[in-house]
């Protein structure tokens, strides 16, 4: 286990005091400290919204991309260089919204990259707008009459998509948020970690109270099953008055994508010779002949 | 009529899946290893059965650039064929069909175009055994009515079938020679074009612009591309895919294009150097990405293969209506580099130093290309493709053995008076660091400070300016001094070089300019180069002019004549001397 002290630094937030970030920013570092990992091993990629700020308030590697594409550009740093422990921290509209695609095929391929997705069913930083994970009839400035789309399913698309690690976590539980993270990091392929993060200033629905009043943990329940797909599709389906959080899916067969690429038998991209092999590009000629 | 050796066009014709590339390309391959230069132009259509598909090849014993409209023989492998492209043929050329296809007959006789019917299925039945290899009956034929030596069309046979089997291969030599035979005696004694076979000619590869852009890029070092299909770019993918696992390059299929440059940008971040290619609506996808990569300073090279557009467009036509898009493209204001290349040599050439340019300045290099460049075929010499003169320059690259020696702290957006900031490699304990497409200060916090942005965006910019001096100047070809300049870009190239040879033997005066480097180009040194043009005739396929608008940008110089075609088909030399010579006789 390294110091959590390590991780600390970057810049002065500009987060809501409050805000459910900041108890998922410091359990990803509990997690990683907990990992026994080091700044410099880590390489946090994130969007565009109020959660996608977190590479800044931390010290780690940190690409903040645009928004909705965080998961691309964590699979191309994966893949050039596998060494790296690549977490992709996004919020709901940049994951779920924008994002979506990417969601969908990043699960399909299962590089080994860990999701965090701070969901507070709200778009932040435009201003509090609904997200694609906002109740039906949230009442917005988009949406004065109530929104008409339902609320998407995370775990219930991250099942059905093909993701090797499902789990949620609770800003309200960040102890119990370190332990997911640490699970989700250590999994071999592509983990999703919903974390329910209260927004403090728009949402005054989904509030810490709201939300420790509803979850239970998977782990503390007689018989569950996390490598069951039919007990993850059943856990999936609950939502309201009970909800649950931990790893609610696992899947420790399916290889990573990266572990099936013969360019990558030999070790990480970036430490492969760049080039010099003139021999061999001469008899490349030969098929042109 | 007079013989004519080894100057010869053929086009072969047909519905796509009934083998007129397979037989065009295997033609072509045989003319070559005879010691012949020729060209290749394919023209197809969007889709995988039916419809119609040509494919043309122009033999010389002269190095050929591109097509032009002297047609001898057609092989039409359906009657559409010999309806369209009849009347292209000269007089005492000739339609090679199956008997089975019905041509008009006094038409052709009329118009002193000869038929050249013959039992091509009923030859591929008897002596092969199996009507599909009708192709290799034409072929033979195509080569016994020019009575090209028999000897290249069975090397090429024994080579395309010997995967096959022997038994394969025994067959369709038969056939061939069959076909070769009947069509020699009964049409290739008086039929003027006759092809002959370069003793002592040089060993030569045919190729297309594409598969030299993906041969630069691997001798560069390309390790990652990450792509979405489209054409006309997807052909750069698959050659790279080919020789991936061999050459240790991660190729990778994303679900869009803006996956794709965003993974490229991710493993070129990540310190390797990555490439996304596509054509203009790929690329109308990734442009937010790429201002994303100039803004985070990160090393990216992108090809972006025309075709006409907009929308879906012509989707399997040429067309270089993308010039202004690719060097506007993405809001705000960032600095890249544009370089167009118009010939095979210098397609490869774009291809390898694309990567040192991406690195030495740490921005976003587009390699602009077109459908015409991108699957028309030419021979080239041995040493079009130099692997040995390839040069690497990683620019200011921190590798982790250079991190070791660091002894300041690590500042990634540094202001320097080149604009260009060491680039450490993430994962080092000396240089852990965070970069945004927020504007930055110099160690990659987001900030909305005024000073922090004049900084960062002149430094930024400050790049160009170098870079503007390293460009190569536009090419000159023919006389220095002449009272026409035909100017113009890309796949061009090859028909504004022959209309000016061309022009130059009819008496007139003319020369040609051709830009390869785009963008940035330095005001001053462009600004001489086309003071010495007296008349200037912008040649562009696209509708507005796109380098005539730049250039009147850059120079001030308004172009005193524009050519423009858009209809999707490559414009021919022969088209452009007839517009030149057309005025001249009009004034």
């Amino acid at each position: 286990m390294s110091d959590l002290k390590i991780f600390n630094g970057g810049d002065k937030s500009t987060w809501c005091p409050g805000c459910g970030d900041y108890a998922i920013l410091m359990a990803i570092k509990q997690a990683l400290a907990g990992l026994d990992l080091h700044p410099h091993e880590v390489m946090m990629v994130s969007g565009i919204g109020c959660g996608s700020k977190l590479p800044h308030y931390m010290k780690a590697n940190g690409y903040n991309s645009i928004h909705g594409r965080a998961l691309p550009v964590a699979q191309g740093l994966k893949l050039a260089n596998h060494n790296l422990n690549v977490i992709a921290v996004t919020g709901d509209g940049d994951g779920y919204g924008i994002g979506q695609g990417h969601f969908i095929h990043a699960m399909r391929r299962n590089t080994d990259i860990t999701h965090i997705v701070e969901n507070n069913q709200v778009y932040g930083l435009t201003k509090g707008q609904y997200s694609p994970t906002s109740e039906r009839g949230y009442i917005s400035s988009f949406s004065p009459e109530g929104a008409l789309e339902f609320a998407i399913n995370p775990i219930a698309l991250a099942i059905s998509a093909g993701a090797t690690f499902v789990a949620r976590a609770s800003a309200a539980d960040p102890k119990h948020m370190n332990s997911v993270l640490q699970a989700a990091i250590k999994h071999n392929g592509y983990a999703l970690v919903d974390c329910l993060q209260p927004c403090i200033t728009y949402n005054k629905i989904n509030t810490f109270d709201w939300y420790r009043s509803r979850t239970y943990k998977l782990d503390e329940e007689d018989g569950y099953d996390k490598s069951s797909r039919d007990h993850a599709w059943q856990k999936a389906q609950e939502w309201g008055e009970r909800i649950p959080i931990g790893v609610i899916f696992e899947d420790t067969e399916r290889p990573s994508y990266e572990e099936q690429v013969s360019a990558l038998k030999k070790g990480p991209l970036v430490q492969q010779e760049l080039n010099g092999r003139y021999a061999d590009y001469e008899k490349l000629k030969l098929e042109f002949v | 009529m007079p013989e004519t050796i080894n100057r010869f066009q053929v086009r072969l014709g047909g519905e796509a899946g009934q083998g007129v590339e397979s037989g065009g390309a295997g033609f072509a391959r045989a003319v070559m290893r005879a010691g012949l230069h020729c060209f290749g132009l394919q023209d197809y259509m969007s889709r995988i059965r039916g419809g119609h598909n040509f494919y043309q090849i122009r033999v010389s014993e002269d190095p050929l650039y591109t097509f032009d409209d002297s047609l001898h023989l057609l092989l039409a492998f359906n009657r559409e064929t010999v309806d369209l492209h009849w009347h292209d043929l000269v007089e005492g050329g000739g339609i090679l069909h199956d008997a089975a296809i019905k041509v008009p007959t006094e038409e052709l006789a009329d118009s002193g175009v000869r038929d050249f019917s013959m039992p091509l299925t009923k030859i591929a039945e008897q002596e092969g055994g199996h009507r599909i290899m009708m192709n290799t009956a034409a072929i033979g034929a195509m080569a016994g009515i020019t009575s090209f030596p028999f000897e290249w069309i069975s090397n090429v046979v024994e080579n395309n079938f010997k995967r096959k089997g022997s038994d394969t291969v025994d067959k369709n030599l038969r056939v061939a020679e069959v076909a070769y035979k009947d069509a020699q005696e009964q049409f290739g004694v008086d039929f003027p074009w006759k092809l002959n076979a370069v003793p002592g000619a040089p060993q030569r590869m045919l190729m297309n612009g594409n598969q030299a852009i993906a041969m630069g890029a691997l001798a560069a070092g390309c390790k990652f591309i990450s792509t979405y299909p489209m054409t006309p770019a997807s052909t750069i993918t698959e050659w790279l895919a080919a020789h991936a696992a061999r050459f240790g390059i991660v190729q990778k299929q994303t679900e869009d294009e803006i996956a794709a440059i965003l993974m490229a940008i991710g493993a070129a971040h990540a310190g390797v150097r990555a490439m996304t290619a596509s054509s203009g609506g790929g690329f109308c996808l990734m442009v937010e990405a790429l201002g994303l990569a100039a803004v985070t300073e990160t090393p990216l090279v992108i090809a972006e293969v025309q075709r006409a557009g907009p929308s879906t467009g012509l989707p399997t036509r040429t067309e270089q209506s993308d010039l202004e898009f690719v060097l506007y493209a993405s809001h705000g204001e960032f600095p890249r580099i544009v370089v167009a290349p118009g010939t095979i040599e210098q397609c490869f050439e774009a291809g390898h130093r694309a990567f040192n340019l991406a690195e030495k300045y740490q921005t976003p290099v587009i390699i602009l290309s077109d459908l015409f460049l991108s699957n028309a075929i030419r021979t080239v010499e041995m040493d079009a493709i130099n692997f040995n003169q390839i040069q690497i320059d990683r620019g200011d690259y921190l590798d982790y053995a250079a991190l070791d020696r660091l002894d300041s702290a690590y500042v990634r957006h540094l202001p320097t008076d080149s604009g260009v900031s060491p680039r450490a490699i993430p994962g080092h304990e000396n240089a852990v660091y965070v970069t945004t497409g927020d504007e930055h200060t110099a160690i990659g916090h987001n900030t909305e400070d005024a000073d922090d942005r004049i900084e960062q965006m002149t430094k930024r910019m400050r790049k160009m300016d170098r870079a503007a001096q390293e460009m190569q100047l536009p090419i000159w070809y023919g006389p220095a001094e002449a009272d026409i300049t035909l100017v113009g870009w890309g796949s061009t190239y090859g028909a504004l070089r022959e209309a000016v040879d061309l022009l130059n033997a009819q008496g007139h005066s003319a020369n040609f300019l051709q830009f390869v480097d785009m963008c940035p180009l330095d005001e001053d040194r462009i600004t001489a180069e086309i003071d010495k043009i007296k008349r200037m005739v912008v040649v562009e396929q696209n509708f507005t002019g796109q380098l005539a608008h730049v250039l009147r940008g850059l120079t001030g110089r308004k172009a005193d004549k524009r050519m423009n075609k858009y209809d999707g088909r490559p414009i021919s030399p022969d088209e452009v001397v007839a517009e030149i010579v057309g005025e001249a006789v009009r004034v």
